[in-house]
């Protein structure tokens, strides 16, 4: 054995054969260029015992559901417990919500999402923006009464709710509203903060950041602490590299800035006084499956093998529950084409595929008419399918991390984890991942990758079937558009005054009072006094706009 | 298929090198939408090719993009959209030419459903840019309503 688990003691007779190869190979194709992934590592035609031997299984690989976990976080992994099918559905109007998140609670699903409108993740209420735009790519909830409409008839305390919530998380506050005006114990309130890591928000979704890069720090906090204290099935934390890699990260950059996230968060949760065995069990991840294959498997194993070292090692988490890498993952829409649509069926597939092999927990494919417009109804059935058709008839939940011991798959996990490192390192040695991306540091780098990725397109390297090959000039199908009628949003603008009318004013301004003293006193919990700000029947936008005025209005770095 | 590695080199399209100044492109986002990898990338193509771009980043208010165009003297204004929010154009163009900016070109770029660029196109939006368009297609369009526009300004 040499160093890095490389065999380079194969014996005389492999070597004869392994020359006689590389010499038919390279008679045949003599000027090959080199490849490379989309990380930058190149990748070789072949890959034998001198790329990796199991010399070094149990610390490298291990069994699943013990540490390092690269070949799983759970002893049983798919065959005992698939994956959730964790679709996103948000459009419209609440009713609208409620009417498709019955059908699918009808038809068996176990786990709801929800997505508000643009104007609710930029901290608005529908009546201070543009009607033309509103409940166009999500569902219009500003209140507690929303909430209600909402979940009306669907089992919250029996069902996973995850909820694209950024800080300062109002939509949890309404939920738990909800559960509470059911008699429904918060303690059995399940479900996911998808959108709390604020860090992605500043650097890559931008639209979700709402409250300045300090007081997004704090909101984030006290959200972890009230649930570690209240809600002991919430999972509070999910950090995102899906944001990361859809706004130009590699997938090793990807990987890397989300540890690094995720390394702040810990440590700003520690700096706190919270007990890391008792929130670390509770953070979960959520990643981008681009349909660069085997790297995509590649990034998800040693993903998995580098957070139980810096679970156990850097946070001194003693509990096993901790060192696990829980994520969710999305099959990636910048790899889909507007050219030819239906091929974005086939390309989810493969990315589907990768993300299963790649040992996740739960998935959302995308729709094929994602690039088209918003999804319809009839794609995202498709999208649905195809996770049951992977599933139950490709067998492909039949053996735990199928392609473990693969000489290419275990060669590039150990290259992959080489270069998250690298960039976590990096990260680390500006200061941690806050530091960096206050400083720019990770922005720049998105943005050098997305434009290198786009030279690749540009260039025919990276081939995209339909736009760079196989073009054909018949023209892109129409899809219907699903939209809420300009009456169904004017009457819903009418109704969010109607509340705000019929409310007590007074209650909602002491309420809302007490968020902002909060704000300035170390001791309180902004989320508490959020929670009891709507029930006490204040906005969505009220609430961001108080917590804008007393912690700063969320302006993230932009440059182009 | 192309499938030479040629390295990057900026495409300068040979129509904007006779002009008198180079042209002046604002790269916008108006309405809610917070997704501007697209439109970095669009604003870094131009300014390679050597107009001269200015990048706004999102969450325009129209107004302010007409008193920018204004300002500015702008050429064109490109807006990307990737969720709807080019339902605010038909906004966009009133307040042009409200504004007396009527001759400022506007073009469109990301998911924007047929439907909607037959009524952006109705509203006098020059051109639509779907996914998938090449660095070429948009520079080299983009130069071409230039060179088209400074023509009728006589320059």
């Amino acid at each position: 054995m040499s160093e890095n688990g490389k065999n380079t003691k194969m014996g005389q007779d492999f070597e004869a054969a392994r020359d006689t190869w590389r010499e038919a190979y390279e008679g045949r194709l003599p000027n090959e260029k080199p490849r490379f992934n989309r990380s930058g590592i190149e990748v070789k035609p072949l890959y034998t015992p001198e790329d990796w031997s199991p010399d070094d299984y149990l610390p490298d690989l291990g069994f699943p559901g013990d540490a390092p976990f690269t070949r799983g976080i759970y002893p049983t992994m798919h065959r005992g417990r698939s994956w959730t099918q964790r679709q996103l559905i948000g459009l419209a109007t609440p009713e609208d919500y409620n009417a498709r998140m019955r059908r699918i609670v009808d038809s068996g699903a176990t786990a709801l999402s929800m997505i508000p409108c643009n104007s609710v993740y930029r901290g608005y209420d529908i009546d201070e923006v543009d009607i033309e735009i509103l409940g166009t790519c999500g569902t219009t909830i500003n209140t507690m009464e929303d909430m209600e409409t909402c979940l009306a008839g669907v089992p919250i305390g029996d069902m996973s709710v995850a909820l694209n919530d950024p800080s300062p998380f109002t939509l949890l506050a309404f939920l738990l509203g909800v559960a509470k005006r059911r008699d429904i114990p918060w303690s059995r309130i399940s479900g996911t903060s998808n959108q709390s890591d604020y860090i992605s928000h500043y650097v890559a979704n931008h639209m979700f950041f709402r409250l300045a890069l300090d007081g997004a720090r704090r909101v984030f906090v006290d959200h972890v602490q009230f649930a570690n204290e209240q809600l002991p099935r919430w999972n509070p934390v999910s950090v995102v590299g899906q944001h990361m890699q859809q706004s130009g990260a590699t997938p090793a950059e990807a990987m890397a800035f989300t540890l690094a996230s995720a390394i702040q968060y810990a440590e700003d949760c520690q700096a706190r006084g919270l007990d890391v065995d008792a929130f670390l069990p509770r953070f979960t991840f959520f990643f981008d499956i681009s349909i660069s294959f085997f790297e995509e498997i590649a990034k998800f194993r040693a993903g998995r093998r580098i957070w139980a070292r810096l679970a156990k090692e850097r946070l001194g988490a003693t509990d096993p529950r901790a060192w696990r890498f829980k994520f969710h993952a999305q099959t990636s829409g910048v790899d889909l084409t507007r050219q030819q649509p239906l091929n974005n069926i086939a390309r989810t597939t493969a990315q589907a595929i990768a993300g299963i092999l790649g040992g996740l927990q739960s998935m959302h494919t995308d729709a094929y008419d994602e690039v088209l417009s918003t999804p319809t109804e009839a794609a995202a059935k498709i999208a649905i399918q195809t996770q049951n058709i992977l599933r139950e008839e490709a067998g492909l939940t039949d053996v735990i991390d199928p392609l473990g011991g693969s000489y290419y798959v275990e060669a590039l996990t150990d290259q992959m984890e080489e270069k998250i490192m690298a960039a976590f390192d990096e990260i680390d040695a500006a200061g941690g991942m806050f530091q960096a991306v206050a400083k720019g540091l990770v922005q720049e780098k998105l943005g050098e990758s997305s434009m290198a990725f786009q030279r690749r397109v540009e260039s025919g390297e990276q081939t995209v079937v339909g736009v760079n090959a196989y073009q054909d000039d018949e023209d892109v199908p129409v899809t219907p558009l699903e939209r809420p009628s300009r009456e169904a949003m004017e009457q819903q603008v009418a109704k969010l005054k109607t509340f705000k009318a019929e409310r007590s004013n007074a209650d909602v301004e002491k309420a809302l009072d007490a968020m902002a003293r909060a704000c300035a006193d170390e001791n309180d919990n902004v989320f508490q006094r959020l929670v009891e700000a709507a029930e006490a029947g204040a906005t969505h936008g009220e609430m961001c706009a108080c917590l804008r005025r007393e912690l700063g209005f969320g302006q993230p770095l932009i440059a182009a | 298929m192309n499938t030479t590695q040629e390295t990057h080199s900026p495409v300068i399209p040979a129509a904007i090198a006779g002009l008198a100044r180079p042209p002046k492109v604002m790269v916008t986002k108006i309405g809610l939408d917070g997704h501007d990898r697209g439109s970095r990338l669009v604003a870094s193509f131009l300014r390679d090719a050597g107009m001269e771009v200015i990048y706004t980043g999102p969450w325009q208010q129209v107004e302010t993009v007409v008193n920018q165009a204004a300002q500015e003297d702008v050429d064109c204004i490109g807006v990307s959209s990737l969720a709807t929010d080019h339902l605010l154009v038909p906004k966009l163009m009133k307040a042009l030419k409200a504004a007396g900016l009527d001759d400022v070109i506007v073009i469109v770029g990301g998911i924007v459903p047929d439907e909607d660029e037959k009524m952006l196109m109705a509203e006098g939006v020059a051109r639509v840019f779907h996914p998938g368009c090449s660095q070429q297609d948009i520079v080299g369009g983009i130069a071409d309503l230039i060179v088209e526009r400074r023509k009728t300004l006589g320059e």
